[in-house]
């Protein structure tokens, strides 16, 4: 059990009221973290429509992430990104019963607190925009709402956690059909988290301080993720995934779900692709099944995707580290 | 007897569940398994199911089409006891309804005769905590984690109400069916886990 701890005592976001005779506490480490608890094993498949948002709830999304532009289409259009209209925000939020999540730009916090008002159930606060703070993330205790933030390595994951996100994904890189990245980060927080695990478990604390000062985060968060051998929160696969085979080899390297951008509604066959790499998310550790997925797909509509050495713009570099 | 619980696997929080389980077993001196559970097979073998809280829509639609929920269907008529959780609860109901989006076309299991509100409270920044009680099955007091949670509107005369919150029925039983809106399995009290592995099978005293 990954545990729900991590509150901080003077984090604005937690809110006590009353609600008629009863006393209610909103935006708490539990419901925060809780939510994206509920999210796990479930694939979030970036939208621009409502059209898209009904597709991806009907192929058994556990929840869309609203954008102006598919990661893809940001890529190509050049310019700043920026968070997504209000208005079609506010319309698939009135079509789709699954959670609506929305991404503002790293260290843009009225986009974030906008996005609040609206009342999106996540916040993203992407690489996939333009950062409009080169120095800092948001401090995301002082929200309400939960937030979700990439990262590269363990290090990144857990400055994100102590800012206050309550789910990691990792970066990848957007908009690229190209799952490599995506790969490349997981497999690194997965040794790092090995290596921090075998100094806690020798009882070397002088080193596990060491490693603390090395990450640029308090020794008590690294000695948590220590002894858990995982991160303290739920970690999903984003950034390039394209296909029903992608997500099933990003879930067996223990990610607890998986982000689609561009991957499905950039391919000719998106009804039958959102389908196929929900299928193949729910049953990865059946080979079988996961082939079943893959033959619901064909190559020949898959995206055309990006060589990454080749890329003028490389996302996951946007924003401080 | 050794016990063998399942918790349907195919989204959500299931590892909570499995942990909150083995922690009732334990307290209560019983012995078995708990393990995650997605195929038909699995379902087959099982004494008690819990559907864990994650997404209502997703869950109806995978276990359609690996005929798991034909098979979750036929042991609970059967007298399988179960525990629906937030969406666990939604895919028991006979009737699901948004309160924005309305009435839904997703994949129930129709056997609680209960019609449930999706997203009752509103949305996840509504999301709460709060304390309450089911004292008809022994739980004076308990932490409420209310995750974008639904309610129950309408009942039918076998379903028994459990727990409110405000005026809102926020958790029911009907035979060997337990379903609440919130999530047990997110705090450290493990009353409502150890009353449904009672369920299963009744405590020796």
């Amino acid at each position: 059990m990954i545990p729900l701890s991590g509150n901080l005592d003077s984090a604005k976001g937690k809110v006590s009221e009353k609600v008629g005779p009863v006393s209610i506490t909103r935006g708490t480490s539990t419901l925060k973290r809780g939510f994206a608890h509920m999210l796990k094993n479930g694939v979030v498949m970036d939208v621009t429509t409502v059209e898209q948002a009904l597709i991806a709830e009907e192929a058994g999304a556990v929840s869309v992430m609203v954008l102006d532009k598919l990661p893809s289409d940001v890529r190509k259009a050049g310019g700043v990104a920026r968070t997504a209209s209000i208005r079609v925000i506010e319309e698939i939020m009135d079509a789709v019963t699954i959670p609506v999540m929305a991404k503002c730009r790293i260290g843009h916090v009225y986009e974030a607190k906008v996005l609040a008002e609206a009342n999106v159930d996540m916040i993203d606060e992407s690489e996939v925009l333009t950062p409009a703070d080169e120095l800092r993330h948001i401090w995301k205790w002082d929200y309400t709402t939960p937030f979700v933030n990439g990262a590269r390595s363990l290090a990144e994951a857990l400055r994100r956690i102590e800012e206050g996100a309550a789910m990691i994904r990792t970066k990848g890189e957007p908009g690229t059909g190209n799952v490599a990245e995506a790969i490349t980060h997981i497999k690194k927080v997965n040794d790092e988290l090995r290596l921090i695990k075998s100094i806690y478990d020798s009882g070397d604390n002088q080193d596990l301080i060491r490693m603390a000062r090395e990450f640029k985060v308090s020794y008590e968060l690294v000695e948590q993720t220590a002894k858990l051998g995982r991160l303290p929160v739920v970690n999903f696969a984003a950034g390039g995934i394209a296909t029903p085979a992608d997500a099933a080899y990003l879930m067996s390297l223990g990610c607890d779900g998986i982000f689609v951008g561009s991957g499905i509604f950039k391919a000719e066959d998106a009804k039958e692709r959102a389908r196929a790499v929900v299928l193949a998310t729910t049953f990865w550790e059946d080979a079988d099944k996961v082939k079943e997925a893959q033959r619901m797909i064909d190559e020949r509509q898959s995206m055309l995707g990006l060589d990454v050495k080749n890329l003028e713009l490389k996302m996951q570099e946007r924003g401080t580290a | 007897m050794s016990l063998n619980i399942g918790v349907l696997g195919l989204q959500g929080d299931v590892a909570e569940n499995i942990v909150a389980t083995r922690t009732a077993m334990g307290t209560l001196g019983l012995k078995g398994t708990v393990k995650q559970v997605k195929t038909p097979d699995e379902i087959s073998a099982l004494d008690g199911l819990i559907i864990p809280g994650g997404e209502s829509t997703m869950m109806g639609q995978m276990s359609l089409v690996n005929g798991a929920l034909k098979v979750i269907k036929e042991k609970i008529q059967s007298g399988m006891p179960v525990f629906g959780i937030c969406a666990g609860l939604i895919l028991l109901s006979k009737n699901a309804k948004d309160r924005v989006v309305g009435k839904m076309d997703q994949p129930l299991l129709n056997l609680l005769d209960v019609r449930v509100e999706r997203n009752s409270f509103g949305r996840q920044k509504d999301s709460f905590e709060a304390e309450i009680s089911a004292d008809s099955i022994g739980v004076p007091k308990t932490k409420g984690v209310f995750i974008r949670a639904p309610s129950i509107e309408d009942m039918g005369t076998d379903v028994q109400v459990v727990s409110k919150f405000n005026e809102k029925v926020v958790a029911v039983k009907q035979g060997n069916i337990l379903a609440v809106s919130f999530h047990p399995e997110l705090t450290h009290d493990v009353s409502l886990h150890k009353h449904f592995v009672g369920m299963i099978k009744p405590k020796k005293k």
